[in-house]
């Protein structure tokens, strides 16, 4: 079930290919692209550099929108979040790694919308697994996975991009 | 058992912060990092973020400090909490109530956090000790004794414009004596590792025996300022001098006030800071005050950056709940 590098590569070259005939399809000329810290924004730089997107990279971290503050506490490494353009009628993608319950892309959506209000928002994920607590589904995935909701996918990074699959023992 | 402990639970989470005292590297460079992230909130149309929504933060001002409880506000509404601002003068306690049952009596309003400056040395240490558990306390300055955000401000502006501390002079000058932020830098920057602190002032604005917090110290302005990287100016307090420790403000100045000629003997890219308000003329020229050096605003928008991360940190520590692995996606 684990994938390698060379592995990943295809898959983000099939998700490219994906990714721009779903732009194509709803008229996006031309879309900034969003990652989700830290695994999302591994994703988003190799997609943005298949799809040769003109305008910089987006990065997001959605510490400060996570709904579950106040049970877990702060996260202790937040990074800061950086959306180098107006996000105001432009199309937006939203890329993230793996997409579970959707918590993560609720806060996401809720972060951007604080700095603007988006024509639209489409989402891409290097893994689309099992375990949905919210109505969000990916309009481009890489891999499809079903996996109980003990087992837990991790993608390891930056610079060769790997992805595992842990079973609590 | 020392006063700071009380500032960490059993995890050595920050629960209240009281001081720069006593707090590992670790915790001071990760309000720091937590700062950097909150500023890029500025950055958005609706400057919020709903962390801290449903908690409740009260500010006691037992003493008067317009900017310091402005940015204590902004950074808690920016956090998306309900602010109280008591105004102690016209408070009940005026009408004799004691400190003690008005804290319970916030308390009893289900308030989750108190931010504290009072005259007196140890009252926020000592109402920390007296509240309910699932309060944080944060002193916003306590007599001559602490001010530790005003510290971490400084410290987050520091490291913005000059990166690590181990290679940096810092030269702090004017009313050692008085200055509880004084106190609260110096602490924070051997903490993080500044390569050398200098105070600077004259003898009877120096607290005896300053030597043994690790500073070097100078009476002689010039001679202090030599290869500086970083000038912190400190006001004169006139309201807590008693008895004649100082000449005449003129002469003061002539003696210690940073001018653009005493400037010139620090490094060329130093930077010059004040925890403000500025006494133009006192401790500090305008030429200098308003000059290219200068970081004194840039301190106070840092100031609201610096109290989000410090209430997220403190309102974020779960008494009993161990901080679980974050859940993924």
């Amino acid at each position: 079930m684990n994938r390698g590098p060379g592995e990943i590569e295809r898959i983000l070259d099939r998700m490219a290919e994906e990714l721009r005939r779903t732009l194509e399809e709803r008229g996006i000329v031309e879309p900034l692209m969003i990652g989700i810290h830290t695994g999302g924004v591994w994703v988003a730089e190799r997609l943005h550099r298949r799809l040769g997107l003109a305008s910089p990279l987006g990065q997001l971290d959605i510490s400060f929108y996570r709904d579950d503050f106040s049970r877990i506490g702060m996260h202790p490494q937040v990074k800061p979040s950086n959306l180098p353009f107006s996000v105001d009628e432009n199309s937006i993608v939203l890329v993230d790694d793996v997409l579970q319950s959707g918590r993560t892309v609720r806060a996401a959506l809720n972060e951007i919308f604080d700095y603007g209000r988006p024509a639209q928002v489409l989402l891409a994920v290097l893994v689309e697994r099992s375990g949905r607590e919210l109505p969000i589904q990916a309009d481009v995935a890489g891999l499809q996975m079903e996996l109980s909701p003990e087992e837990q996918v991790k993608l390891s990074g930056p610079d060769e991009l790997a992805l595992s699959i842990h079973s609590p023992q | 058992m020392t006063n700071e402990n009380i500032q960490l639970d059993r995890q050595g989470n920050l629960r209240h912060f009281l001081s720069t005292e006593g707090l590992s590297r670790q915790t001071l460079e990760e309000i720091l990092n937590l700062a950097e992230s909150f500023a890029s909130v500025k950055a958005q149309t609706v400057k919020k973020v709903p962390l801290l929504r449903g908690k409740t933060i009260v500010n006691l001002f037992f003493e008067n400090s317009t900017r310091t409880r402005t940015t204590f506000e902004l950074a808690a509404k920016r956090l998306s909490a309900d602010v109280l601002n008591v105004n102690i003068a016209t408070s009940a306690t005026a009408k004799g109530e004691s400190l003690l049952d008005m804290l319970h009596n916030l308390e009893a309003m289900h308030c989750d956090m108190f931010v504290v400056r009072h005259g007196e040395s140890g009252a926020a240490h000592f109402i920390a000790r007296h509240v309910a558990p699932h309060i944080g306390v944060i002193n916003a300055g306590d007599g001559r004794h602490a001010h530790p955000t005003q510290a971490m401000l400084d410290m987050f502006t520091i490291r913005r414009h000059k990166g690590g501390f181990p290679p940096l002079t810092v030269a702090i000058v004017g009313d050692i004596m008085h200055s509880r932020v004084a106190r609260s830098q110096i602490h924070a920057l051997s903490v993080l590792g500044a390569g050398e602190v200098r105070v600077i002032g004259p003898k009877t604005l120096l607290p005896p025996a300053i030597e043994k917090m690790g500073v070097r110290v100078f009476h002689e302005m010039e001679a202090g300022l030599e290869g500086a990287d970083v000038v912190i100016m400190l006001r004169l307090q006139r309201e807590r001098m008693q008895g004649a420790l100082l000449p005449s403000e003129q002469e003061y100045f002539q003696a210690y006030g940073l001018t653009p000629a005493k400037l010139r003997l620090a490094k060329p890219d130093a930077i010059v800071m004040h925890p403000g308000p500025i006494n133009r003329g006192v401790e500090i020229d305008s030429a200098v005050a308003d000059g290219p050096q200068s970081v004194i605003l840039e301190q106070v928008s840092n100031g609201i950056a610096v109290r989000m991360a410090v209430m997220a940190m403190v309102l974020g520590r779960h008494p009993g709940s161990e901080l679980t692995e974050q859940e993924e996606a």
